[in-house]
């Protein structure tokens, strides 16, 4: 029976942080079913199980960082030797950690500035020992916790007794905004970032725009640091750009969107997803893979998209199958996909296989963006904002939005031709938006 | 029914808290742009706007989307629209 092991979660992914056990020694998993929650520097993942099988040994604490490949816990045979299942939900006792962490209840609540602080020097309160009159928490506390070398507690020990399934955003999020998780109501369900929001904004009035924990914003600028380096130390880019009239498109999408519910409106930015992974079909040689000095065609087109969570980290994860997906389709999928990057929500295929990523900074302002290649793909779509400008047609001129739309191509793979090749189909394809 | 000017104000920060959760519209200067202050992409917008139709009963069409830029004009248009 093959031991249940760190999974690789992206190509550029050495190694991962187990945040959670979602199972106990004795429980029966099958095939499929979530065992662990991974950090993975972009984002917490819910990793299945391979095989079919009974937990024997959980062999890494929560918190402990591990190589791709590690063993993390020890699978037998489903119907195993005489280790009587346990319900999922009884939280293993290894000794020796309790000691380190579990403050008792706090007496009284941490005012607002000491929290910011707190959530600035990426410290959890609840595992802060105060040493003020009855246990309150003083700066120095917090500051005394900083710099302590972190001591792998076990998320669900942090809290108290009572177990809850706590989502692993929903966590950080509240050490963030200094909610208590024991605070929080007793619901059946798990404590989601929703409910940790709620429970923010009842105590107080919220500070806008707080910076996120630097620590987490260190972790993900070191993510993107690493992948970047990486992309331009290794790719030699070569850059094209033009300029596509989207009179047609915009048209009409505002005659088919006033045809239908604000909640199947289709904006714009979908339909230039859907036109570049109709193009990267067309286009093969800039969807796939440079591995081992040679591309390797997907066959699939996975589209990953550049999203901006809200002071969070930049990921991209992957619309998979886009290519197969109608416009109305792509359209929900790209909702689903932003809705549950903001929780930090995505399956392992997500984060794991785009092969072609777009980036939109339209949004942002700018009129065109010649990004940076995600390695191992080979090519990146860069999308600008759409803008109304003069634009010659059959010897007259008309205003007509336009935008700038690049391709950023891996030169090992293909050249500037093929560039041009796949920014002429989307260009075409932007011009029947019927058939999109 | 009538709409009040706080009626509609309530409507609005209620729709854009449901996107960004910790926004403060009194925090915005006068006039300012709300897509451009909040860093509402496409899709925040399209949310708010979806959440906006649902509480005041009204059809915001993408024509009127210049009405919803400030937080005036906004109000506004929601007292024309949702009276």
């Amino acid at each position: 029976m093959p031991d249940f092991t760190m999974p690789s979660l992206g190509a550029d992914m050495d190694s991962g942080t187990l945040l959670e056990w979602l199972v106990a020694p004795g429980a029966v998993v099958h095939r499929g079913d979530p065992v662990a929650v991974v950090d993975t520097d972009k984002a917490a993942i819910e990793v299945e199980s391979f095989h079919d099988g009974v937990v024997e040994d959980l062999l890494v604490e929560p918190g402990t960082r591990v190589a791709v490949g590690t063993p993390l816990a020890r699978l037998g045979p489903p119907d195993g030797a005489g280790v009587p299942p346990v319900a999922p939900a009884t939280p293993t006792t290894p000794d020796g950690v309790r000691a380190a962490g579990a403050p008792a209840p706090r007496a009284k609540p941490v005012p607002p500035p000491l929290r910011h602080h707190a959530a600035d020097v990426g410290v959890d309160l609840a595992t802060v020992h105060g040493t003020g009159p009855d246990g309150e928490i003083r700066r120095a506390d917090v500051d005394a916790a900083a710099h302590r070398p972190a001591v792998p507690v076990p998320p669900d020990r942090r809290e108290g007794p009572p177990r809850r399934r706590v989502t692993p955003y929903a966590r950080r999020l509240a050490g963030e905004l200094g909610v208590d998780l024991a605070s929080l109501p007793d619901g059946n369900g798990t404590v989601r970032a929703a409910d940790v929001r709620r429970a923010a904004g009842a105590g107080e009035a919220r500070p806008d725009r707080r910076p996120p924990a630097v620590r987490e914003r260190d972790v993900g600028r070191a993510t993107i640091a690493a992948s970047m380096s990486r992309s331009k130390r290794e790719i030699p880019h070569y850059y094209v750009g033009t300029t596509v009239d989207l009179h047609r498109t915009t048209e009409w999408l505002r005659t088919r969107n006033r045809e239908h519910p604000v909640t199947e409106r289709i904006v714009p930015a979908a339909a230039m997803l859907r036109a570049a992974a109709l193009a990267a079909r067309e286009v093969p040689e800039v969807n796939g893979y440079w591995k081992d000095a040679g591309f390797v065609a997907a066959g699939e087109v996975h589209l990953g998209v550049a999203v901006r969570i809200r002071g969070g980290p930049l990921v991209a994860p992957a619309l998979r199958h886009a290519d197969t997906l109608a416009l109305p389709e792509l359209m929900a999928a790209l909702r689903d996909l932003v809705a549950r990057a903001r929780e930090g929500r995505f399956t392992r295929a997500e984060l794991a296989d785009p092969t072609i990523t777009v980036t939109d900074l339209g949004d942002q302002g700018v009129e065109e963006v010649y990004g940076v290649i995600h390695p191992p793909q080979v090519a990146l779509v860069g999308v600008g904002r759409v803008v109304e400008r003069p634009w010659a047609i059959d010897g007259m001129l008309a205003v007509r939005p336009v935008v700038r739309l690049t391709l950023s191509g891996d030169h090992r793979a293909t050249d500037g031709s093929t560039g041009a090749r796949f920014l002429a189909a989307v260009d075409q394809l932007l011009q029947r938006p019927e058939a999109l | 029914m009538t709409t009040t000017p706080d009626q509609a104000r309530a409507l609005l920060e209620n729709a854009v808290r449901r996107v960004v959760p910790d926004a403060d519209l009194s925090a915005l200067p006068p006039g300012a742009d709300l897509r451009h202050e909040l860093e509402l992409d496409s899709l925040d917008f399209l949310g708010v706007v979806e959440q906006l139709s649902q509480d005041a009963r009204v059809r915001i069409d993408e024509d009127d989307y210049p009405a919803l830029a400030t937080v005036e004009s906004a109000v506004a248009f929601l007292m024309a629209r949702a009276g």
